[in-house]
């Protein structure tokens, strides 16, 4: 039940007088409503980890490349260290 | 980027499996803290993948599994006898109580309904102004936000039908609990990912440093748990030990300063007992006084007795990754996911009943 979803935000709209974002987030084929209260600095484009509908984080690009990065700079690393030992 | 299909792919998820099996070098004990990380390591498949100098063992992470049952059947009685209208997440509406799941209940004629968000049921009650609605909210810190959210609409919208019936279990604590059992082994932590986004990764230094364990912050998709696997072990060959976050993409050092306002403002931290470990000291959260009026605890004066578990279940031993679900000499017996004896066997997300659903799934095949 602790399952959360990034999914992209599509449009958002207001509600209660303005002081509830709400945003239609695009999960793969489907679309649901999320509140936005936790992330104020959410945008149109941005992906969002939706959990039991409210969203908790925005998901950053450049942190998300460095899990494809890491084997190659650990591999680097311990190179340099081999290296540095001879 | 998706941030999803990326994280499935089976060629990182090998070359991480590849890295693993080259720096290890001798046996270690990790425990995966949260329930959605076990469920995924077992539907994955990835603990048969990890060299057998891995030994991963499971946590109390599963909030479904650790709700006590006499909050369930709190929760079957204010359906059954108040004529509230009964809301809560999926999982929990299947766990059996002392004498029926709230599914059952349902189907005898209450008011139960399977929500995706406790906002849903501040709709209901809107919607339902002669009855009252009462949101089950159960969960770690991550669900958290969201359930004091729901109060907050309510208060807000001048809801007064609607109230929650908390329980609430933290992370930290728990890992206390665990790490102070005489009998657990366990050398290292993948920490719950979902949780840091809410809390921020700071709770974890003490814990790092008071038991000289490796913690890794690691997210839910087969590349993030083979990935924070691959970090502990790194550590852990070198002999250090240290708080790492896996999982940047999502998790801030600092957590989410806006979820924890709301945290704070409806709830307080309170002694908690967990279901088949027992009472933890300040390991919960309970509404705030001020918000009493959102207690279902105080709204309807109910009492319930407390009932004693199996005494076949050694769940206490799983639930700390003492033993392993398959040592339970009733797992699969007269324990099983229909006619569950003990905790874990409750909820997908709970060790016993991961492994009961993997073993089912490989003899199948
Ligand atoms: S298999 Fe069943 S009886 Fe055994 S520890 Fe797990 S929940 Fe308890």
């Amino acid at each position: 039940m602790c399952l959360a979803i990034p999914g992209k935000i599509r449009s958002i709209e207001s509600q209660y007088d303005g002081l509830v974002r709400m945003a239609k987030v695009q999960f793969g084929g489907i679309t649901k409503e999320a509140s936005l209260e936790m992330v104020p600095a959410a945008k149109e484009g941005d992906y969002v980890l939706v959990h039991v509908g409210v969203a908790i984080s925005i998901v950053d690009e450049e942190e998300a490349q460095k899990t494809f990065e890491y084997l190659k700079e650990i591999g680097e690393i311990d190179e340099l260290i081999e290296h540095t030992q001879i | 980027m998706q941030y999803l299909s990326e994280y499935r792919d089976a060629d990182v998820v090998g070359q991480y499996l590849d890295e693993i099996r080259r720096t290890v070098t001798r046996p270690w004990t990790i425990m995966e803290v949260c329930g959605g990380q076990t469920h995924s390591l077992v539907k994955n498949g990835i603990l048969q993948l990890l060299p057998e100098q891995v030994r991963m063992v499971h946590g109390p992470g599963c909030p479904v599994c650790v709700t006590p049952l006499y909050q369930i059947d709190k929760a079957v009685h204010l359906a059954m006898e108040h004529g509230a209208i009964l809301c809560s997440y999926g999982d929990m509406l299947r766990v059996p109580g002392s004498k029926m799941s709230l599914l059952e209940a349902k189907a005898a004629g209450a008011d139960v309904r399977i929500l995706y968000s406790p906002l849903e049921a501040v709709k209901i009650a809107q919607e339902n102004p002669s009855k009252e609605v009462v949101f089950f909210a159960v969960g770690f810190e991550t669900t958290a936000p969201a359930n004091a959210l729901s109060v907050i609409h309510a208060q807000r919208a001048g809801v007064k039908n609607y109230s929650i019936l908390t329980s609430h279990v933290l992370v930290p604590p728990a890992i206390e609990a665990v790490m102070n059992d005489e009998d657990s082994h366990i050398q290292g932590f993948l920490a719950a990912g979902h949780v840091c986004a809410i809390m921020g990764i700071d709770e974890y230094y003490p814990l790092v440093e008071k038991y000289n364990i490796p913690v890794v912050v690691t997210g839910f998709e087969p590349v993030d748990l083979v990935q924070g696997i691959l970090m502990v072990v790194r550590q852990l060959e070198k002999g250090e030990h240290r708080l790492e976050n896996q999982y940047s993409r999502v998790v801030r050092p600092e957590g989410n300063p806006e979820a924890q306002k709301v945290i704070a403002k409806v709830f307080e931290i309170e002694d908690r007992e967990w279901r088949g470990i027992g009472n933890i000291p300040m390991s919960g959260y309970e509404l705030r006084t001020e918000f009493g009026a959102y207690d279902a605890n105080k709204k309807f004066s109910v009492n319930i007795e407390k009932v004693s578990e199996s005494s076949e279940c050694i769940a206490g031993q799983v639930l700390k990754g003492i033993k392993k679900p398959f040592e339970c000499p009733q797992f699969g017996k007269k324990c099983r996911p229909q006619s569950p004896l003990g905790a874990p066997m409750v909820s997908s997300e709970g060790a016993c009943a991961a492994y009961y659903h993997f073993s089912q799934a490989m003899e199948e095949v």
